[in-house]
């Protein structure tokens, strides 16, 4: 850890103490970052001393025990200022929460307070070159031996792949998509960066081949079988629960952006706040960042529940939020014109970030389909 | 309906969850083909929710939630270990 990172107080995490954080240490550098395609490690370190990395890990493990919904808020917090930061925060909560919920108890001793101080950071590997996120045509395999797994395969557009400790790798066996534990360190494991992404550039993508990858018998992330779909299931319920909280922070972003150059601004003569069209374009965008907060709020809270309607309260509040900031996004930009299109420009980082809030975690037609799945399932009477 | 008789509280959600299809409280619900991963993932929040205990590592199998009768099983062994 850095000499920085001791300078950072940490203070019970909540909204207001990730917003603290997230407009000292992170607004002013964000497209810094963005720029440069990474995250450098002492704000990785502040991070971790502001206790953000996993804060709903209980107490026993150096978490907080914070509640999802807090967990939530915090997500948007820190996606107001830097959709990067926060695409960390997702899979390293991913990660987290698959050890909690489906860990043995051995893994989650050795890796949870670890994960929860942020000195390993974590990573989901699902995606592949040829199937997407689409599980059904995953090609990486696990194949059981006498001493454990060997892994082959390969994983691609990996967040935080450029800097993981920890990689939850999914790969088939004989009873389907299991996860498995994999260190960065094993040997057969080949990490290379993927540069140049169109939005959060500074999440450090990565593309991960394994080559005869060996892990032990302890690797695998619950039994093999029954529990292999759930841990996928649980663990983008979580990354979509994050990805609707941070599309909420874009959304914020957006509209206090837009706020702040129309109240200034004059086109012949005219404050632009005074447009009707502007005026119409921040209503729009004041509603609809209500609305998908309330959606994400409330899925929260089912999970605090333990509510089973969570899974697809987050769907919907994915969906929801992600199109949503896309859509503002664009009018962020068409609002700020010429300006708003200049490399650097806070809404042209925004308009470039919101777009992959529609593709990552599920895509958003993925989502309508199972919305409306949902809808046939349990709506029509 | 209680929580004293298990196997109607979980009848009484899958039929909510699937209101056009009967299901005998013996039957498989994976042979039904009812559970994909999402499902099983609310079926398992379900029982915890309702039933007040979180399902240990080794009763996450299939035959612990293959039918009514099983899960309601499931639940009278965590009740007794309670």
């Amino acid at each position: 850890m850095s000499p920085m990172a001791a300078s950072t107080e940490r203070v019970p995490t909540d909204r207001a103490a990730a917003r603290c954080f997230a407009r000292t240490h992170l607004a002013p550098l964000a497209t810094r970052f963005d720029q440069a395609g990474s995250i450098p490690s002492e704000t990785l370190d502040r991070v971790g001393a502001a206790g953000l990395w996993a804060p709903f890990l209980p107490v026993g493990y150096g978490g907080q025990g914070a509640s999802m919904l807090t967990v939530g808020q915090v997500h948007e917090e820190i996606g107001h200022a830097c959709s990067s930061v926060r695409s960390l925060l997702t899979v390293h909560g991913m990660v987290s929460w698959a050890l909690l919920r489906f860990g043995t108890p051995g893994q989650r001793e050795q890796w949870l307070p670890r994960l929860a101080a942020g000195s390993v950071l974590g990573a989901f590997c699902l995606s592949e070159p040829d199937a997407g996120s689409d599980a059904v045509n995953l090609t990486s395999r696990a194949v059981r031996d006498e001493r454990g797994w060997v892994l082959h395969g390969t994983k691609t557009w990996i967040t935080g792949g450029q800097r993981a400790h920890l990689f939850l790798v999914f790969a088939r066996t004989g009873a389907g998509i299991a996860a498995f534990l994999v260190p960065r360190a094993s040997e057969g494991l080949t990490v290379t960066p993927i540069p140049g992404m169109l939005g959060t550039r500074g999440s450090m993508l990565a593309r991960l081949t394994m080559t005869g990858v060996r892990v032990g018998p302890d690797a695998l992330v619950g039994p093999d079988g029954f529990v292999n779909g759930m841990v996928m299931t649980g663990v983008l319920d979580f990354g979509r629960y994050s990805v609707a909280a941070g599309s909420v922070g874009i959304l914020q972003a957006c509209l206090d952006a837009c706020a702040q150059y129309t109240a200034h601004r004059k086109v012949g003569g005219t404050a632009l706040r005074d447009r009707q069209l502007i005026q119409a374009k921040l209503s729009d965008m004041v509603t609809d960042t209500r609305a998908a907060r309330l959606l994400y709020e409330a899925a929260g809270r089912l999970k605090d529940q333990g509510d089973a309607d969570t899974l697809m309260a987050t769907w919907v509040a994915k969906y929801f939020a992600s199109t949503a900031a896309a859509r503002h996004a664009a009018e962020a930009v068409q609002i700020h014109g010429a300006v708003g299109c200049t490399p650097g420009h806070l809404v042209e980082r925004l308009y470039r970030d919101a777009k992959v809030m529609e593709i990552i975690e599920g895509s958003n037609e993925i989502q309508r389909i199972t919305i409306a799945a949902d809808a046939y399932r349990k709506d029509v009477r | 309906m209680s929580h004293n008789d298990p196997s109607a509280v979980v009848a009484a959600f899958l039929q909510q969850r699937f209101p056009h299809v009967e299901i005998a409280h013996d039957e498989d619900i994976f042979a039904l083909g009812l559970v994909n991963s999402l499902f099983a993932l609310e079926l398992v929040m379900f029982v915890e929710k309702t039933f007040g205990f979180t399902v240990p590592s080794d009763e996450m199998r299939i035959d612990s939630f293959r039918s009514i009768d099983a899960i309601s099983a499931l639940v009278d062994r965590q009740s007794a270990t309670v």
